[in-house]
């Protein structure tokens, strides 16, 4: 996008001056309060507003001067509630796109199915009509409505702000797992700050009057913000957030203060410890307990303190290991395999250890100058 | 005597069964007035209706002609036409067509402009021409609606058309014209009952088109 605006007849610039270069393959976030002009920002992509000025240009192709159906058609278009067509079954609701640039009826009806599977649909709800949907299924099916044609690029409208929290994570994980798979150029709109973390490659904060306030990699906007309006819109706890991106596999872990329920009472092997982490015979966590309640030889599971969400060190990131080590009330985070079965416990000053190192590597990245666009992602 | 005598009386007389003054012939002419009328309204109607309830524009105008053609009485209308022209099946037709009119055109025009918005915005946004997002898209969705103004319109029509006795047409009006000029109240009221009767059997017909050509998905059931 070259220094595209948007002026409306009545004045109001919904769009100032927007530069940007949207990377291949890849998820770009467009986010900011209502009225920032995102949504008109794409919008103007497939040409539902026309610019005012500047031009749009894909892989070097000047979008104006394509006719606008082959333009959209070559391009998902997802909006907020769907927008499915409720005369129409799942299945010819995902056939659309198919249907209007001439495949055949079957052919059609059979690429639907496969999306149905693609976006964890059960094949049994493609004779169904939408109205008997719930809202996070119809969002999958405007999602899969949209991949039909196979179109290189996907641009979606606040896509998941209408369904419940829940609902919602499901479909950006969802979202991650397809774009793993497929690799298409999508546009994403949100006014939540949270998602544009979680799921842009790139994050473009835009500002009231259609302003581009900083386009980077969501960690470079969480340990950089280019200015106060930035830093306020990320909120208060940005400083959490960022470990988000630093993954907890170099954490140093101890089984010292672990003890198995069944072995209760012998001498715990870390002694003096003011906590110990009680199993099962399984190794499953059961809670943390003084030392002083488990030499009765029996365990009270009702007297056992809370160890929290454990962690999976590898698969979650720093963050989710400081949650951890901030809910026990021993201040020791829990780590557990992918089974669930303890592989160590590691304490506060251990994290904060840990953290310090992982700015000081971002920092080192930094200095040649090359951006912190590589720091890996892992899942908050 | 009551009106169930009067009513049985006219139906089992056989004279009433037979020839140019039968009942079969005149419920033909009734029918055929109503449809001609019925036709000609939705050909004005329905293309305008949904012109202008996909396009937003022309609202005010619509409203404006529909009050003023309800406003314009049947009777009076047909009486100044057969006495511009002359006897003739065009006196009968201008007012039944400018009867059944707005029921269509103001329905049809409310039924398009109360389409859920974001269909259609995902539609145009998937390339879909505007021809396709209007009958595709908006036209199935309003079709309920569209089908309750045309039968409105039919009902309307189905008992004006009665007035076309009064021009020397024929129809069921004339045992309704005829039966109060004789004093034959038995014909008059034989004449009501087959006007209702016909109502009520378009009200069928139009509750068998709605569940046949209406989605489920938007009947919901």
């Amino acid at each position: 996008m070259d220094s595209v605006t948007k002026r409306y007849p009545d004045g109001t610039v919904a769009v100032d001056h927007l530069s940007l270069e949207i990377p291949d393959r890849a998820i770009t976030v467009l986010v900011g309060p209502s009225g920032c002009g995102k949504t008109t920002t794409l919008r103007m992509i497939n040409r539902m507003v026309e610019p005012t000025e500047g031009t749009i240009l894909l892989d070097g192709d000047d979008l104006g001067r394509q006719p606008v159906t082959t333009l959209r058609r070559s391009m998902g278009y997802v909006i907020q509630n769907a927008g499915l067509f409720q005369h129409r079954t799942i299945l010819d609701n995902i056939a659309t796109v198919p249907r209007m640039i001439g495949w055949g009826k079957q052919k059609s009806r059979e690429r639907a199915a496969e999306l149905m599977e693609r976006v964890g649909l059960d094949a049994s709800l493609g004779k169904r009509y939408p109205y008997q949907l719930s809202g996070g299924q119809q969002q999958r099916v405007g999602v899969a409505r949209a991949l039909a044609a196979d179109p290189p690029v996907l641009l979606m409208d606040e896509p998941f702000s209408a369904v419940d929290p829940v609902v919602r994570k499901g479909l950006q994980d969802e979202l991650l797992r397809i774009q793993d798979e497929l690799g298409k150029t999508i546009v994403f709109v949100t006014h939540d700050i949270d998602e544009a973390i979680k799921l842009g490659t790139m994050v473009a904060v835009m500002r009231t009057g259609g302003r581009l306030a900083q386009f980077a990699p969501p960690a470079e906007l969480l340990s950089d913000p280019a200015d106060e309006f930035v830093e306020d819109f990320l909120g208060a706890d940005r400083g959490i957030r960022r470990l988000s991106f630093f993954p907890s596999a170099g954490l140093e872990l101890t089984r010292g203060p672990v003890v198995r329920a069944d072995a209760a009472g012998a001498p715990p092997a870390a002694a003096g410890a003011p906590y110990l982490l009680v199993t099962d015979a399984d190794d499953r966590p059961l809670g943390w307990a003084r030392p002083e309640d488990l030499t009765a030889g029996s365990v009270d599971a009702a007297r056992l303190l809370s160890h929290g969400r454990p962690f999976v060190p590898g698969t979650d990131s720093l963050r989710a290991a400081l949650d951890c080590a901030v809910l026990s009330p021993a201040g020791w985070a829990v780590a557990v395999n992918d089974g669930g079965r303890v592989t160590g416990v590691v304490s506060q000053q251990t994290i904060a250890e840990a953290i310090r190192a992982a700015h000081d590597r971002t920092a080192a990245q930094e200095t040649p100058g090359a951006g912190s666009a590589d720091v890996t992602k892992v899942a908050p | 005597m009551n009106v169930l005598n009067f009513v049985n009386a006219f139906f089992s007389d056989s004279a009433h069964w037979h020839g140019y003054d039968g009942i079969p012939q005149r419920l033909l002419e009734h029918v055929q007035y109503t449809l001609m009328a019925l036709g000609l309204a939705t050909a004005i109607g329905l293309p305008i209706g949904l012109l202008t309830g996909h396009t937003g524009r022309g609202g005010n105008a619509v409203a404006f002609v529909a009050t003023a053609a309800r406003a314009l009485p049947s009777f009076g209308l047909l009486v100044l036409i057969a006495v511009v022209v002359g006897i003739g099946l065009l006196p009968v037709m201008v007012p039944l067509v400018i009867l059944a009119i707005p029921p269509i055109l103001v329905t049809t025009y409310e039924a398009v402009r109360s389409v859920d918005p974001s269909p259609v915005d995902a539609a145009r946004g998937m390339g879909m021409h505007e021809a396709g997002i209007l009958f595709r898209v908006e036209l199935p969705v309003a079709l309920p609606l569209v089908l309750s103004g045309l039968r409105s319109a039919a009902i309307q029509v189905v008992s004006t058309a009665t007035i076309a006795a009064y021009v020397s047409l024929g129809g069921i009006g004339r045992y309704i014209i005829d039966g109060l000029y004789q004093r034959d109240y038995e014909k008059v009221v034989g004449g009501a009952t087959l006007v209702a009767a016909l109502a009520l059997v378009t009200l069928g017909l139009f509750w068998a088109a709605g569940r046949f050509a209406v989605s489920p998905g938007v009947r919901r059931r």
